[in-house]
């Protein structure tokens, strides 16, 4: 059997890469090496051929693939899985592994649907289990996490994308390979069905909660915007800027200039108070930087616990008045 | 204009869940279930387009008998009549097998508009609308926020969220798929009148036959993706859990984030 490829799809705006290639990279070099692979990382864009030869100065892989057409100047599912997917059939990597982003998962089934390869999104971890390679992803708003496997059956390529922070960016092996071009024929006769009008800011005004020293923030768990004030209060004890999850923005409780998370805004204080939040993932690469975290929360099993250094067990609406007087009483 | 709304009947992931003794997935017996949220707002956007262009919205899911409840609820909201790919064949898939069955369903709707949930909140892989897309060979867009139809009816105007809280701005001609989040409108409630007249309207079951489909290329069988087992996540260390009633737990926080970790 010839040995197995393994792709490590990059992501680039204007000539930057993402912060999680190299993550994705380091991820392809590991699984690799598992599986008794080679790695070739990947290069889609405009223009981006002297970038795609400086990384393949620069990293362990065999190759650094590049598809270089005007077509792909600005990303598109469409122009981007047109590109993708004749390689995949040309040159059979058996791994294709992809960023965990909002851009990659939405063109990366498309390529999977049109190479008849298998879908596994969200990965946190694999391993070799069984001579296969067995993926890890959470499942049921990261209350569980699901072990999956592909078919030997299958057949085809398996696509799966790597969460943020699953393989560090500091296990990238360096070294060196070659750049080499792969077609982008296909795209000659690309017909565009999505038009890009604009980037706009997704809040109307701007609160910048990066810079915050303490955040207090409410998710679901608070249960409406008139049960704020418990989060008020202790915001204004701490001298703290108030953050929320997901589901509280949905809902109105707060303006969306006040979400932390994935689609949101990322932050690093010194202290998070996360309150009534069951950590999502979503949620979760927005503030696991912080730099300790307090989970409050009447779920026991929430996964915010496995990340928090401290954590109260119990409705928020009786902790966090009695954390508010506590705080108080300590600073006098 | 024909409309197509796919959703899904998820267990409530608000209620205390329990892994199955086997480990293969979770107890599901006396468990709720609910529309999938993102599909809730899906049903929103495609209700609400309905009414205001005069179309009719065709509601789909894949699921067992249960899912039927779902299905209901979304003919109470105003969908105008629904298709349950309820076959044991069509269960347990991956997005890919689950993805490509709704096509077919799609197709033979005549359909030139889907509305969908980004992701389900139970296997949550966020890929069975974008395989749907991919194999009807339209163009989708996925972690919509914003949609409006333009004038001809022919395109429609699309806010993507991107990250950092950016979103981009697109135009999509139709047919297309939209895959919602969470948030993109506010759904309604069900009226006693609505409820009333979804009593009439009609579910019709299909099985892979009936949509061309060979049986071994749907659900489990057609799936490339097995699921092997679910299991607690991995605590990271975990946190330290401040025991006692809450004036006790808040006393002894504050006393380890001065002292202990020297934050405030």
């Amino acid at each position: 059997m010839a040995t197995a490829k393994v792709w490590a799809i990059l992501q680039q705006r204007d000539g930057e890469l993402h912060r999680q290639s190299r993550e994705t990279v380091a991820a392809a070099q590991e699984l690799a090496t598992l599986v008794g692979g080679t790695v070739d990382a990947v290069l889609l864009g405009s223009g981006i051929a002297p970038l795609a030869a400086t990384l393949a100065g620069q990293w362990a892989v065999e190759r650094v693939l590049h598809a270089d057409h005007a077509a792909l100047a600005t990303y598109t599912p469409g122009a981007y899985a047109t590109a993708l997917a004749p390689a995949i059939r040309e040159e059979a990597p058996a791994y294709v592994l992809f960023p965990h982003t909002y851009q990659s998962v939405e063109y990366f089934p498309r390529v999977a649907q049109q190479v008849g390869g298998a879908i596994v999104s969200a990965v946190g971890s694999f391993r070799l289990a069984d001579g296969a390679i067995q993926w890890t992803r959470p499942v049921l708003g990261g209350k569980l996490q699901a072990d999956v496997r592909v078919k030997a059956t299958s057949g085809g390529a398996t696509l799966a994308s790597i969460q943020p922070g699953a393989v560090s960016a500091d296990r990238l092996r360096a070294g060196s390979g070659v750049a080499a071009a792969l077609p982008t024929t296909a795209l000659d006769s690309w017909k565009p069905d999505r038009e890009i009008l604009g980037v706009e800011s997704a809040a109307k005004e701007e609160v910048d909660l990066s810079k915050a020293d303490i955040i207090v923030a409410a998710g679901r768990g608070v249960g409406g915007a008139d049960k704020m004030g418990v989060i008020q209060a202790l915001a204004e004890a701490l001298g703290a800027e108030i953050g929320a999850s997901r589901p509280v923005i949905d809902n109105g409780w707060l303006p969306r200039d006040r979400q932390i998370g994935s689609s949101g805004q990322t932050v690093a204080p010194k202290l998070y108070v996360a309150a009534g939040i069951s950590g999502a993932i979503q949620h979760l690469v927005g503030m696991k930087g912080a730099s300790c975290i307090v989970a409050i929360n009447k779920d026991p099993n929430a996964p915010i616990f496995a990340i928090a250094r401290y954590g109260i067990v119990g409705d928020l609406h009786e902790v966090l008045p009695a954390l508010t007087a506590a705080v108080k009483e300590a600073k006098g | 204009m024909r409309i197509a709304v796919c959703i899904k009947q998820v267990p409530d992931t608000e209620s205390r869940l329990r892994v199955r003794a086997d480990g293969t997935w979770i107890e599901e017996d006396d468990l709720p279930f609910v529309i999938n949220e993102s599909d809730e707002y899906a049903l929103e956007e495609g209700i609400a387009l309905a009414e205001k262009t005069g179309g009719e919205v065709v509601v789909f899911t894949v699921g067992p008998a249960r899912a039927a409840e779902a299905l209901r609820k979304a003919l109470a909201l105003g969908a105008a009549r629904a298709v349950h790919l309820a076959d044991a064949a069509f269960q347990r898939g991956d997005a890919s097998s689950t993805g490509a069955a709704l096509a077919a369903a799609v197709a033979r709707e005549e359909c030139s508009l889907v509305f969908t949930g980004s992701s389900s909140d139970d296997l949550s892989y966020g890929a069975t609308g974008t395989v749907l897309a991919s194999a009807l060979g339209w163009p989708h867009a996925w972690l919509v926020m914003g949609f409006s139809l333009e004038e001809g009816g022919t395109s429609c105007r699309v806010v993507r969220e991107m990250e950092s809280g950016k979103n981009e701005l697109l135009r999509i001609h139709l047919p297309a798929v939209i895959e919602v989040q969470a948030g993109i409108n506010h759904p309604r409630y069900a009226s006693l009148k609505g409820i009333m007249a979804a009593k009439k309207k009609p579910i019709v079951e299909v099985g892979p036959g009936d949509l061309g489909l060979d049986p071994s290329a749907v659900g489990a069988a057609g799936a490339a993706v097995e699921l092997l087992g679910v299991h607690a996540p991995s605590a990271g260390g975990g946190a330290q859990i401040l025991p006692g009633d809450p004036a006790t737990a808040a006393k002894a926080l504050v006393d380890k984030l001065r002292n202990e970790a020297r934050v405030i």
